[in-house]
């Protein structure tokens, strides 16, 4: 009697195995590390980045514990916080701009573990310390910025078609042109809708006047909204990569948000700068004169030029005046030469910035131009090709030695040289590191103290069988801490809470089971019979009460943000191991210990108290 | 041990009026106190700005209010939190003060005042924002209200999901009485308590729904008080080491879990405490009064319920 299938020791131990090494890694401390990674795509971060930084530190004479290269980057361990500063410092300089050398905290869990994918869990920034903002995008200046470029390209269009027109201005997100009569009119709405699909084109008749109203159609709204955030997400990142952070995140939330998290990071005021900062695309032509550049590069820069570099560090000397600014390039997109079948850049120029580059072309074949980034008040040439011909309606190409991924990152930061539309941070969520520590400390707390005196109370309730439910309940403590390392799910303090929580609740489980036992002995069952009854009768009812707390676990995580969904990820995670430890893990120990004996006198689960009286219900 | 010693079962619902009329009025205060009081709502909700700031020394909170005072920000509150070295500071929104920098310029004025002052914490939630979690967190009570009722209906009867949700809304209420009463500050980890209170009390409503339905298949002859008065007497002695063992864990976070828990297992704690009452005393009586029968509930657990479930183990 009360035997238990095989497969279910196995399912259990599988479970047990499994726990325990996703469980390991949260057991060994953190240690200090330094992450090196690059932002630019034409740097690749291999080996030989590695031996460059193991040969700066062994220059340098720091002793680390072991550099490796990953798909993030090159990790580099140190013994203390201290040598761990120095080191960055070291770096960076041995490194150069081209990358990003940030401080990170590594957990010195041992290779073999991290190599199965198992990993310490991802602790949320209430716990680590760092910085979470919620910036949201305005849309309606994005789409305002659209109206902008397409009123100078209407109005050049209705210039070139010579069409007459008495006024033009941007009305809200629309384009209103006015006109004396109502033929123009007709022209102008003919050329209108051929040039510009996107356009929705209307018109009114007011006293004595002709009006036709441009304005964007919804589903060329929803796309520049769309690129507008996706835009904002990529500038931000650049600059997010700036500020050195080991893992940060940046992501969209929702339609018109975004999120960014920076993990430790302390300098907020910092943080808010750079992430608010605008930058700027300008196009320059580039002084040719070698005689020129060999002076400035000597520290002589001629009057009215700046010495600029490639990203590849090509000094480059350029003229102080800007010919085109960024605000004209309507879009980027990286392709092929049509000719050569060479990696391309494509740009879009809007109605102005297509007249502006065609006399620039017109009057500069055979030169060279510089497309310049400037950023933070540091300007970088892109790219500073040779222009080899006229160039007109406002399509131009950029090509020359570079790769296709070199063209997708130029073209990307074309397109994201400025903020397609201002951004305002909703929300900000700062916890300093030392806070975090005690967080951390105060969770475990809680956590371990709760159990204890638990556990002390089951045992000394239920005797054995308290045992028993006490050690299904550390295997489902063993098990959701395992799940949580596994899934990666961030851990917030609340979700700590919810761990307390969960198994506060989950020992209603096994009380359902032990108290069901004790009643069944009551009525004068036989052990056996009454612990299987017990088992059997429990289950229906622990099944009902789990999804009720499942359907509030399920909500919290569908509306909540932040710390509360940390705390319902572990709700509902706690609640699937828990039922799974209460009914499979302690059913196979009480069968080890019990199922065994063919003759079973006595269950030790404490005293069972039977009536004298027959005053309930009889089976 | 063993504590619960019952000879026979206690006629809860005989007196299934006064438990009524107690829930009741309970109910009715704390309905009184949320309408005359209201919560105070933190900034998670009302949006604004809160700084948790520690020096090294004990902080002088008269300086720090005299300090921000200087800068013009309108109302503003300053209090002492969790120990003697650390201060808490909130600044509402106001309209063209409200931006992210403004923590920056609280630092900036505190530092000149005491160099030793350190920014511990900072929570800034914008208007939209604010208004936005109170919409969502009305939106989750709703869908767990809902879920749940749908839940019991399908498992039970409508009549158990019904008094049920009432039992379980009513201790919700409670909860924000409490916190309208003693005007303490209501978050977003209050509001994820009192989701989690919710479902955690049907558990409670569960379990003696589940035994109102045993009864009814093992005894033929009882009457429906009669049923409903063994249902809570033989699930009693469950019913307090559960919720005592819960208790446990919750007054290890009210303790250990530092200050930024503590509402949060407040809540937790009024509501395991008031869960067992409610589930007990006031759904058993209320689905006695609407009426419950034998054959409401015998009759589908033949065919589905039972029979299904106690297959899946072995």
């Amino acid at each position: 009697m009360n035997r238990y299938p095989a497969w279910k020791y196995a399912l259990i131990a599988i479970a047990l195995v499994v726990g325990i090494l996703y469980t390991l890694p949260n057991l060994f401390p953190e240690v200090p590390a330094v992450q090196v990674s690059t932002s630019k795509s034409g740097i690749k971060i291999d080996t030989t980045t590695l031996q460059t930084v193991e040969d700066a530190l062994k220059a340098a004479n720091f002793p680390y514990r072991g550099a490796a290269v990953d798909a993030t980057g090159v990790k580099v361990r140190f013994a203390d916080a201290d040598t761990q500063l120095k080191a960055k410092e070291v770096l960076q300089k041995a490194l150069g701009d081209n990358y990003i050398v940030a401080l990170n905290l590594l957990s010195s869990s041992p290779r073999w573990l991290a190599s199965i994918g198992a990993l310490p869990m991802y602790l949320g920034l209430d716990l680590r310390g760092g910085v979470h903002f919620l910036l949201q995008v305005d849309m309606k200046a994005a789409l305002e910025k659209a109206a902008d470029r397409y009123l100078t390209d209407i109005r050049s269009l209705l210039r070139d078609k010579k069409v007459i027109y008495s006024g033009i201005a941007r009305e809200g997100t629309n384009v209103g042109v006015r006109f004396r009569d109502a033929a123009e009119r007709e022209r102008a709405y003919k050329e209108i809708t051929d040039a510009f699909p996107d356009l929705q084109v209307n018109t009114f008749d007011a006293a004595g006047e002709s009006k036709l109203v441009a304005g964007l159609k919804p589903e060329a709204q929803k796309r520049i909204q769309e690129g507008a955030v996706q835009q904002n997400i990529t500038i931000l990142r650049n600059r997010v990569n700036e500020l050195g952070v080991a893992e940060p995140i940046v992501q969209q939330q929702g339609a018109d948000r975004v999120v960014v998290q920076l993990p430790g990071v302390q300098d907020t005021a910092r943080a808010k700068d750079i992430l608010g900062r605008t930058a700027s695309l300008e196009v320059r032509m580039v002084n040719e004169d070698p005689g020129a550049l060999q002076q400035a590069l000597a520290g002589q820069v001629p009057f009215g030029d700046d010495l600029l570099y490639e990203r590849t560090g090509q000094p480059v000397l350029v003229k102080r005046q800007v010919v085109l600014t960024g605000d004209r390039i309507n879009d980027a997109q990286p392709g092929f030469d049509g000719r050569t079948n060479e990696p391309a850049v494509h740009v879009n120029l809007d109605g102005t910035g297509a007249r502006i580059f065609k006399e620039l072309t017109r009057d500069n074949v055979g030169k060279r131009m510089a497309v310049v980034l400037v950023e933070k008040g540091k300007a970088e040439v892109i790219t500073a090709p040779v222009i080899r011909e006229e160039i007109g309606g406002g399509r131009v190409q950029i090509s020359g030695r570079m790769s296709t991924r070199e063209s997708t990152d130029i073209a990307l930061l074309m397109r994201a040289g400025a903020l397609a539309a201002p951004m305002e941070i909703i929300e900000e969520r700062t916890v300093g590191p030392s806070l975090g520590k005690e967080n951390i400390d105060k969770g475990f707390d809680s956590v371990l103290y709760g159990f204890v005196v638990l556990a002390a109370f089951i045992c000394a309730y239920y005797l054995l069988m308290g045992v028993i439910s006490t050690i299904s309940l550390a295997v489902n403590l063993l098990l959701l801490v395992a799940v949580l390392s596994m899934l990666q799910a961030t851990l917030t303090l609340p979700g700590i809470a919810a761990v307390a929580l969960t198994l506060g609740m989950a020992i209603d489980a096994n009380v359902l089971i032990n108290e069901r036992i004790r009643e069944e002995l009551r009525w004068g069952d036989t052990p056996h019979a009454a612990i299987q009854a017990g088992y059997e009768r429990a289950w229906n009812t622990i099944l009902d009460s789990n999804v009720t707390t499942l359907i509030a676990g399920i909500a919290l995580l569908i509306f909540g943000t932040g710390p509360v969904r940390g705390f319902a990820v572990v709700h509902c995670l706690g609640i699937l191991t828990s039922m799974f430890s209460a009914v499979f893990v302690s059913r196979g120990l009480v069968a080890i210990v019990y199922g065994g004996r063919k003759k079973l006198e006595k269950i030790s689960i404490g005293q069972v108290w039977k009536p004298a009286v027959a005053g309930m219900p009889s089976k | 041990m063993e504590f619960f010693r019952i000879k026979r079962d206690i006629p809860f619902m005989r007196h299934a009026l006064v438990f009524n009329v107690i829930s009741a009025i309970t109910f009715l205060l704390a309905v009184l106190f949320l309408v005359l009081r209201g919560l105070n709502l933190g900034v998670d909700f009302r949006g604004g700005t809160l700084i948790e700031i520690a020096y090294d020394h004990p902080a002088d909170l008269a300086r720090v209010r005299t300090a921000i005072d200087k800068m013009n920000l309108g109302e503003f509150a300053v209090q002492s939190f969790g120990n003697s070295r650390s201060a808490l500071i909130r600044v509402p929104l106001k309209q063209g003060l409200s931006t992210a920098q403004l923590s920056e310029q609280v630092m900036t004025a505190l530092k000149a005042d005491d160099p030793t002052v350190t920014q511990q914490r900072v929570e800034f939630v914008g208007p939209q924002v604010g208004k936005e979690l109170y919409e969502n967190g009305a939106l989750a009570l709703l869908l767990v209200s809902i879920g749940i009722v749908a839940y019991l209906a399908l498992r039970f009867e409508w009549r158990f999901a019904v008094s049920a949700i009432i039992a379980n809304l009513h201790d919700v209420v409670i909860i924000l009485g409490f916190f309208a009463f003693f005007q303490w500050e209501f978050s977003l980890p209050v509001l994820a308590a009192v989701l989690a209170v919710l479902g955690y009390s049907v558990n409670e409503s569960v379990v003696i729904a589940d035994r109102i339905r045993e009864n009814f298949r093992k005894m033929r002859k009882a009457s429906v008080p009669e049923i409903i008065n063994s249902a809570i007497t033989s699930t009693l002695s469950r019913t307090i080491i559960t919720h005592g063992c819960t208790l446990m864990m919750v007054l290890s976070i009210l303790f250990f879990g530092g200050e930024t828990l503590h509402y949060f297992a407040l809540a937790l704690a009024i509501g395991i405490c008031f869960g067992i009452y409610s589930s007990a005393l006031v759904m058993a009586a209320l689905v006695m009064w609407l009426g419950v029968s034998r054959e409401d509930l015998v009759k589908p657990e033949k065919k589905a319920g039972a029979a299904g479930a106690e297959k899946i183990l072995p």
